[in-house]
């Protein structure tokens, strides 16, 4: 079972060719049926929302598909265009089931972009950090401590007052909320990295600093980055929800899940519930499916609960 | 001790001092501060004028000291849309959000504890597996989706409970609180279950995997090989020791649960800091935000102090190493 | 003829594991005479540990006793039900463990550590319990007992700290006590003097004890009887002063051979050579066989445990009897 799942995962293997760790990492995680389940879910999630300008019954943007007449109709009704419903319409007579898919393509974009991209500024800081030692050690650490004592939602929420709404600014925003969990994690274990004999060997072998880095540190360091870009991820893209919902994150005309549900919300109270209760579903299925592999990925690393 | 806590207070003084910086620079060094500060409705003049008053045509350096001058005396600018000083504005909302936080997390400790021991102490058995598949959907679900689903169910539906407001309040300390009437309880049920249970998952955890490592541990098995009763065992030996890390976890997330009021206030229309944060953020009302900002990492401060002292009269081994 | 403290017969111990059946017991057979001390020793891994906590019926998870008897004054304590086994922990059998900075919980003054145990067997005042609490630590040597109550473990040292332990053992002068390797924790004189005092004890209130140890001076010095174990078998009992002066199993001919005080000056240690086999899939036959220099195939098949002269037993078929004969 190990062997062909190792094997089934060439473009990993290749980055770290035999590193015996990684492969175990990577084994082990099939080895849970919940953490496997976990990754189909989230892949087809992931392909509808790639998917979606050709799977869709209706491109909920384009508002000459729309009519205000098929306005907040009931999931399985059939609207003026003999389209069937299945998930209702919004109060715009957009059939809800296109527009989740759609909104899913924003929250994922926004969720798994930020989070690589704070993975990528924080990954380098951890290394910079760990490898620099001394003062920029401190310095960064300083700044990580900062960042994670306060709540990531206030900071976002704060960034966003400033900066004001938009897909790019909620991006920075969770890019500088996120950070510093990844510096942190690539730090601590580049640090146990870095006392091994392999890396004494890479600096007796003269390497330049940015190949021992990139070609022996960072791969080493790669399983807990992984961990924590997957708990992430589901973060980011729950925070988001939560900005759109609350009105400062994507603007209106590129609607993620959190802003499809704060549409429903008024007609929520008239008990109108698809508006909000199918986006909120989407949302939970995609940060549960992410959720379950994090948590699988995190045990697997965790020594302590090892037999 | 003493030195202790007056090493704790300077470090706190310089965390303000930091925070203060940073929101200094991101008012007035990144933002517009004319714009920030003077309301858009005000005319030409009464521009100049606050200019000058605001002292905006100083250095930026000199504008910090006035701005933090200003700050210790407790004058943190006024808010636009209410024209009243931002700290009052805030400090009277204080007591509504504090009464929301502080019930969530009795909550998520009253319901989180039991759960995590049990998923501890058998975590084979089938309500365990499902006590965890909760607590991953509790980490899961969008807090204020559940938000809008509690109010569907419960206020919409059935009509249990009200969806809006703090309901009627009394007198308690000069403040008033919602949780000694009746009605205010009612209104208060369903904000505190939505804000707890992100905690409720979080103290189930904690204390599931407390109890699992603490049950390995020589001293339990010495417990049961003196002839302790498994309650006892149970109750006083494992118990007290996962006490201490939940007890300091549950506190410093009491910083978190406040700042996280702000998307359970905005949905069940509770009147505290985080419904006014909220609207002043819609309506750029930007005193009021550099004040609850500041408020905000002062709470923080004063969480983190009591939480440690709280800490070390729990964990005897600290207790000691801070005397001698 | 009066019935021993506690007899074992054939006890087997195996835990449940994923990768398979870990037989960390498989046959283990000793008797403990009222008074008496009797030494358990044997290498890391073979099974003493488990021996003790099965008598006590603490064995955890997945581990279970499968087979044999504990005989404990005649009863046998492997058919005895949780809360019996209870009333008797702590009460009339008490375990000292090896590691004295784990053992105490880190949260709790000593105090109510203490006075837990007695309340746990005995319907006495608080008050009374402490007394008992107070008069216990003074006789394993605690000066000011009462202040010390007050203490947490951490505030006090290693040696302090077994020293508690063994007073809570004590609290209620159990019939039998196993101690599971207590001092190999200690520095040298603590180690002495607690082994001196815990034989003044021993003495003193006819109590029986095992003494589980790697360490065959502080068996010569302390037990009556000793019985070796090998890969979760006794391979050998017998009075201490036979055993150890004219071992018959190969296995202890090589542990004392091992001993650097029991050498001659300038003889190079011996040593065994080869490894402990892993318990998970251990071959039927004697379990010795791949490091004895005097296996022969016979030694494939299943040994038991023989008597070869009076009171000492030995599984092997091949013994060192020339020693006894001589
Ligand atoms: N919980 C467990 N699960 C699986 N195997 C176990 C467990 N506890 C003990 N064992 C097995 O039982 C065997 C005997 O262990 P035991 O602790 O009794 O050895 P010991 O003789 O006391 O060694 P030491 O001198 O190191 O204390 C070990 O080899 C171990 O593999
Ligand atoms: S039975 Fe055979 S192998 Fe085992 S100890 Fe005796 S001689 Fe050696
Ligand atoms: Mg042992």
């Amino acid at each position: 079972m190990s062997d062909i799942t190792a094997d089934t995962v060439p473009v990993v293997a290749l980055v770290v060719k035999d590193e015996t760790p990684f492969r175990r990492f990577v084994s082990e995680f099939f080895a849970s049926k919940i953490a496997t389940s976990g990754l189909i879910v989230f892949t087809i999630i992931a392909v509808l929302a790639i998917l979606a300008p050709w799977i869709t019954p209706q491109n909920p943007y384009d508002l000459a598909q729309l009519d205000i007449m098929d306005g907040r109709l009931e999931p399985g009704s059939v609207g003026g265009s003999g389209m069937t419903h299945w998930l209702g319409t919004d109060d715009q007579g957009r059939d809800m089931l296109s527009g989740i898919i759609y909104g899913l393509r924003i929250s994922l974009t926004v969720g798994i972009g930020s989070a690589f991209i704070a993975s990528l500024v924080g990954a380098s800081l951890g290394l910079l950090a760990a490898y620099g030692g001394g003062r920029t050690d401190s310095l960064i650490m300083r700044l990580v401590d900062l960042q994670l004592s306060f709540p990531t939602i206030l900071a976002a929420l704060m960034i966003l007052a400033f900066l004001g709404k938009g897909v790019g600014n909620v991006v920075i925003a969770l890019v500088i909320v996120e950070w510093a969990y990844y510096a942190r994690t690539v730090r601590g274990s580049a640090l146990v990295e870095r006392r091994r004999e392999y890396i004494e060997a890479a600096q007796c072998l003269a390497l330049p600093t940015r190949r021992i880095l990139f070609r022996h540190l960072l791969p080493n360091c790669l399983p807990p980055l992984i961990v924590v870009g997957t708990i992430q991820v589901a973060r980011a893209i729950a925070l988001e929800a939560t900005l759109s919902f609350l009105g400062l994150g994507v603007p209106i005309t590129e609607p993620s899940l959190g802003l499809l549900i704060a549409n429903g919300y008024e007609y929520m109270l008239s008990g109108k519930y698809w508006i909000s209760f199918y986006p909120g579903i989407a949302l939970l299925v995609t940060i549960v499916s992410i959720n379950l592999m994090g948590d699988h990925l995190r045990d697997v690393l965790n020594p302590r609960l090892k037999k | 001790m003493t030195v202790y806590l007056l090493r704790r207070l300077l470090q706190a003084l310089l965390v303000m001092l930091a925070m203060s910086l940073i929101v200094f620079v991101g008012v007035y060094a990144i933002g517009d501060p004319v714009e920030i500060l003077i309301s858009p409705d005000a005319d030409q003049m009464e521009r100049e004028r606050a200019i000058k008053a605001l002292g905006l045509d100083l250095p930026l350096w000199q504008q910090y000291l006035t701005f933090l001058f200003r700050a210790v005396q407790g004058d943190l600018g006024r808010s636009f849309v209410f024209n009243e000083p931002a700290l009052q504005l805030i400090l009277q909302k204080m007591p509504a959000t504090l009464e929301l936080a502080v019930g969530a997390t009795f909550m998520a400790v009253l319901i989180g504890l039991p759960l995590g021991l049990y998923a501890g102490l058998k975590p084979d058995s089938a309500g365990s597996k499902a006590i965890m598949a909760g607590s991953i959907l509790g980490f899961s679900l969008p807090t204020f989706w559940v938000g809008l689903m509690l109010i569907m169910v419960f206020a919409v539906q059935l009509g249990w409970l009200p969806s809006t407001g703090r309901g009627e309040t009394a007198q308690f300390l000069g403040l008033r609180w919602s949780f000694l009437t009746r009605d205010g309880i009612a209104h208060l049920i369903m904000p505190a279950v939505n804000l707890s249970l992100f905690k409720i998952s979080l103290v189930v955890r904690l204390t599931r995997s407390g109890v699992r490592e603490t049950m390995l541990m020589d001293y339990v098995k010495f417990a049961r090989a003196k002839g302790l009763s498994p309650r006892r065992v149970t109750y006083v030996h494992v118990f007290k020791n996962i006490l201490i890390p939940v007890v300091t976890v549950v506190g410093l997330e009491l910083g978190s649960t406040i700042a996280f009021s702000v998307v359970t206030e905005s949905i069940f229309a509770w009147p505290g800091m985080g419904k006014l944060i909220i609207d002043s953020i819609n309506v750029l009302d930007r005193p009021v935000i550099v004040a609850y900002l500041m408020i905000i990492v002062m709470m923080f401060i004063v969480i983190n102090l009591a939480v440690d002292l709280l800490y070390s009269t729990l964990d005897p081994r600290v207790r000691l190493e801070g005397k001698s | 003829m009066s019935v021993a403290t506690l007899e074992v017969r054939n006890l087997q111990t195996h835990f449940f594991t994923r990768a398979g059946v870990v037989k960390a017991v498989d046959g283990v057979s000793f008797t403990v005479g009222r008074g008496k001390v009797l030494g358990l020793v044997g290498e890391s891994g073979s099974g003493k540990t488990v021996t003790g906590f099965s008598i006590i019926g603490l064995v955890d998870e997945p581990g279970r006793v499968v087979g044999g008897e504990i005989l404990f004054h005649g009863q046998n304590l492997a058919r005895l039900s949780e809360e019996e086994m209870r009333q008797l922990r702590g009460n009339r059998i008490a375990m000292i463990f090896q590691d004295p900075m784990m053992t105490l919980n880190p949260v709790l003054r000593i105090d109510t550590q203490m006075i837990e145990t007695v309340l746990a067997h005995t319907k006495v005042s608080h008050e009374e319990a402490r007394q008992r609490c107070r008069d216990t630590l003074g006789m394993v040597g605690i000066p000011s007992p009462e202040e010390r109550l007050k203490s947490y473990p951490h505030q006090f040292s290693g040696g302090m700290r077994q020293r508690v332990a063994i007073a809570i053992a004590l609290l209620h002068r159990p019939e039998l006590i196993i101690a599971d390797e207590p001092t190999t924790a200690l520095d040298v004189t603590i180690q002495g003097q607690i082994l001196a005092e815990v034989q003044k004890l021993a003495i003193n209130t006819g109590t029986s004890l095992i003494w589980i140890t790697h360490d065959l001076s502080v068996v010569a010095g302390l037990a009556d009887d000793i019985a070796v174990m090998y890969a979760g078998r006794v391979v050998e009992d017998g009075p201490v002063s036979e055993v150890l002066d004219k071992p018959l199993h190969p296995y202890t001919h090589g542990l004392i051979g091992s001993v650097p005080s029991r050498n001659k000056r300038g003889e190079p240690l011996r040593q065994i050579p080869g490894m402990t086999p892993s318990l998970l899939k251990l071959p039927p036959g004697c379990a010795f066989r791949s490091r004895c220099d005097r296996a022969t195939a016979e030694c494939a098949a299943p040994i038991e445990l023989m008597e070869l002269t009076l009171g000492r037993h030995a599984r092997c078929i091949h013994p060192h009897m020339e020693a006894v004969a001589a």
